[in-house]
C-alpha cells in the first residue's frame, strides 16, 4: 500500500524546493530579528533603572514560559483587534524573533557575565564611557562564548519555522501539506521535507563551531 | 546616611595643596568597615607606599580614588578640586557621573591581574584610551603608545595579544596603557603579586624609572618591602582600616614605633 513513487517525487521537487528558500528566509529574518532585539533585551537587564530592568525580565519569562504556536496566533490573530494588522510574514517573523530574543538574550547575559570584573574595572580605569566599554571591551569578549549557544538557537528556529505555516506563511511544511491534501498521497513531500531539513540543520551547526573558534582566533582569545 | 558636608572646604587651595587628600573618609561593606575616618595627604611628586595585612584597607584606598568604589562618609581630593563630591549651589553634594568621568582622567591605575583587554594587541590596548577618550588621532595615539612602549621594553611585543605575553609583560603593557593616558597620579596595586619571582624586577625597574624621570604623583600598595623601602619617599602601614604608623622608609622600616607594625613587618620579613 505505502510505496515510495519517484516520479511523484520528481515532480513536487521545484515546489518545494522553492518553499525551502522561503523556510530559510523565515529562519534568516527571525534570527536577525532575535540577534538584535535578544541584545537589546540583555542590555536593558543591566542596566540601573530598577522598572526597566524588571519589565524586561518579566517579559523575558513570559515569552520563554508560554508557547511559541500560542505567539503566533496571538500576533496573526489579537493583532488587527487593536488596530496591528499584519501580514502572516510579518506577524510570523515577529513572533518568532521575539520568541528566540528572549532566548538570545539569556545567552547574550551569560556571554557578559563570563567577562571577568577586572576588564569592567580596566575600562574604568581608562575612562571609557559606558557605551564605549560595552561596544569595545565586554561585547567583543561576551560573544565568543555565546556563540556556541547561539548557533543552536540558529538551528532550533529553523526548525520552528513550520509553525509559522499555521497563519499561512508558505514555507516548506506548509508547501508540503498543500501537495499531500492536493494529490492525496503525504509520505513523498513529508519525508523530502524532513530531508531538507536535516540538509540545512546539519551544516549549520558545524558552520557555526568553525565560525566559533574563527572569531576566538580573530579576536586574540586563543594562540 | 545624612552626612554634614559644611564642615568639608569646597577646594583645596595654596602652594601647600596636597595632591590628593584622604579627609574624615568611611568606606563599609554591609557592616564591614574598611576605612574609618581615614585622613591621609599625598603631595604632587610624592611616592607613597601603602603596606599592612590583608583586609587592612590598603587596597581599598586606591580601589576609591579610581572611583572603582563609592566611599561612605568623608571626601576626597584630588589636584585641589574634591573627587566624590561636586560643588552645588556653595556646598558640597555626591560627584555626579560627569563630574567622576572629568576627574578620572587625571588618575592611572595598574592592577594585580594586569586586566589588559584580552582581543586587542599591545599596542592596540596602549591606544585604546587615547582614541576613544581623548580623541587622539590613530596616527597620533600610536606615536604615543609606541613611545611608552619603547620605555617599558615592550616595543617589539607591540603586535602581541596579551595571550602571548608572560605576567611581568602584561603588567609592562598595563602600565604603559595607564601612562598613555597621562594621568597625574598614578595607582599600582600589587602590581607584582601575581609575578614569578624572576620577573618580578621587569615590573619594579619600570616603575623606579618612572619614580626617577616623571613628576607624576604615585601610590602604591605592595608587598615588596625591599622595594618600597628603596623607591618610596614615604611608607604608610595600614591596620583595621586606618593609618596606624607612617614615616620615611629608614625609620618605618628600620625604628618601627608601633607595636603592631613590628609584629608585621618581622612576620612578613620571616616569610621572605
Amino acid at each position: 500500500m505505502l510505496q515510495w513513487k519517484w516520479d511523484f517525487a520528481f515532480s513536487i521537487l521545484p515546489r518545494l524546493i522553492e518553499a525551502t528558500g522561503k523556510t530559510v528566509l523565515a529562519a534568516g529574518g527571525g534570527f536577525a530579528v532575535a540577534l538584535v532585539l535578544g541584545l537589546v533585551l540583555a542590555l536593558a537587564q543591566r542596566t540601573r533603572f530598577r522598572p526597566l530592568t524588571m519589565v524586561t525580565r518579566e517579559l523575558v519569562e513570559f515569552v520563554r514560559s508560554t508557547p511559541l504556536l500560542l505567539q503566533v496566533f496571538f500576533v496573526y490573530y489579537v493583532g488587527p483587534q487593536i488596530g496591528l494588522l499584519l501580514s502572516p510574514w510579518t506577524a510570523g517573523l515577529i513572533a518568532i524573533g521575539l520568541h528566540y530574543a528572549a532566548y538570545l538574550s539569556e545567552v547574550y547575559r551569560g556571554g557578559i557575565e563570563s567577562v571577568p570584573k577586572g576588564q569592567w574595572e580596566a575600562a574604568k580605569a581608562i575612562n571609557l564611557s559606558a557605551p564605549k566599554t560595552y561596544r569595545r571591551i565586554i561585547l567583543p569578549q561576551a560573544l565568543p562564548p555565546a556563540l556556541a549557544g547561539v548557533g543552536n538557537y540558529l538551528v532550533g528556529i529553523l526548525k520552528d519555522t513550520p509553525m509559522l505555516s499555521v497563519i499561512g506563511v508558505a514555507e516548506l511544511m506548509h508547501t508540503a501539506n498543500a501537495i499531500g491534501a492536493e494529490n492525496y498521497r503525504y509520505l513523498e513531500p513529508f519525508t523530502i521535507v524532513g530531508l531538507i531539513f536535516l540538509a540545512l540543520s546539519l551544516p549549520t551547526a558545524w558552520l557555526f563551531r568553525r565560525f566559533d573558534t574563527v572569531v576566538r582566533r580573530k579576536l586574540g582569545l586563543i594562540k | 546616611m545624612t552626612n554634614d558636608m559644611s564642615q568639608y572646604p569646597l577646594r583645596l587651595e595654596g602652594e601647600d595643596a596636597p595632591m590628593i587628600r584622604f579627609q574624615d573618609v568611611t568606606k563599609r561593606y554591609d557592616d564591614l568597615t574598611v576605612l574609618d575616618r581615614l585622613n591621609l595627604d599625598v603631595a604632587a611628586g610624592e611616592m607613597v607606599t601603602i603596606i599592612g595585612p590583608s583586609g587592612s584597607g590598603k587596597t581599598t584606598v586606591l580601589r576609591v580614588l579610581m572611583t572603582l568604589e563609592r566611599i561612605d562618609g568623608g571626601v576626597i581630593y584630588v589636584d585641589g578640586e574634591p573627587l566624590t563630591h561636586m560643588e552645588k549651589d556653595g556646598r558640597l553634594v555626591q560627584a555626579n557621573a560627569a563630574h567622576l568621568r572629568r576627574m578620572r582622567g587625571k588618575i592611572g591605575m595598574c592592577f594585580q591581574h594586569f586586566n589588559l583587554f584580552p582581543h586587542m594587541t599591545a599596542l592596540g590596548n596602549c591606544m585604546e584610551g587615547p582614541v576613544q577618550v581623548l580623541g587622539l588621532s590613530k596616527k597620533e595615539a600610536e606615536e604615543r603608545a609606541l613611545e611608552l612602549l619603547d620605555m617599558v621594553g615592550m616595543a617589539e611585543k607591540r603586535d602581541e595579544h596579551p595571550s602571548r605575553l608572560s605576567g611581568g609583560q602584561q603588567q609592562r603593557v598595563a602600565i604603559a596603557r595607564a601612562l598613555a593616558m597621562r594621568p597625574t597620579v598614578m595607582l599600582f596595586d600589587e602590581v607584582t603579586s601575581a609575578l614569578d619571582p624572576e620577573v618580578i624586577s621587569e615590573v619594579t625597574n619600570v616603575i623606579r624609572a618612572l619614580s626617577e624621570q616623571h613628576q607624576l604623583t604615585m601610590l602604591m600598595v605592595t608587598h615588596q618591602m625591599g622595594f618600597a623601602k628603596e623607591i618610596s619617599d614615604r611608607v604608610v602601614f595600614f591596620f583595621d582600616g586606618s593609618i596606624e604608623e607612617q614615616g620615611t622608609p629608614d625609620k618605618l622600616f628600620d625604628c618601627p614605633e608601633k607595636e603592631r607594625t613590628q609584629q608585621f613587618l618581622s612576620a612578613v620579613l620571616e616569610a621572605t
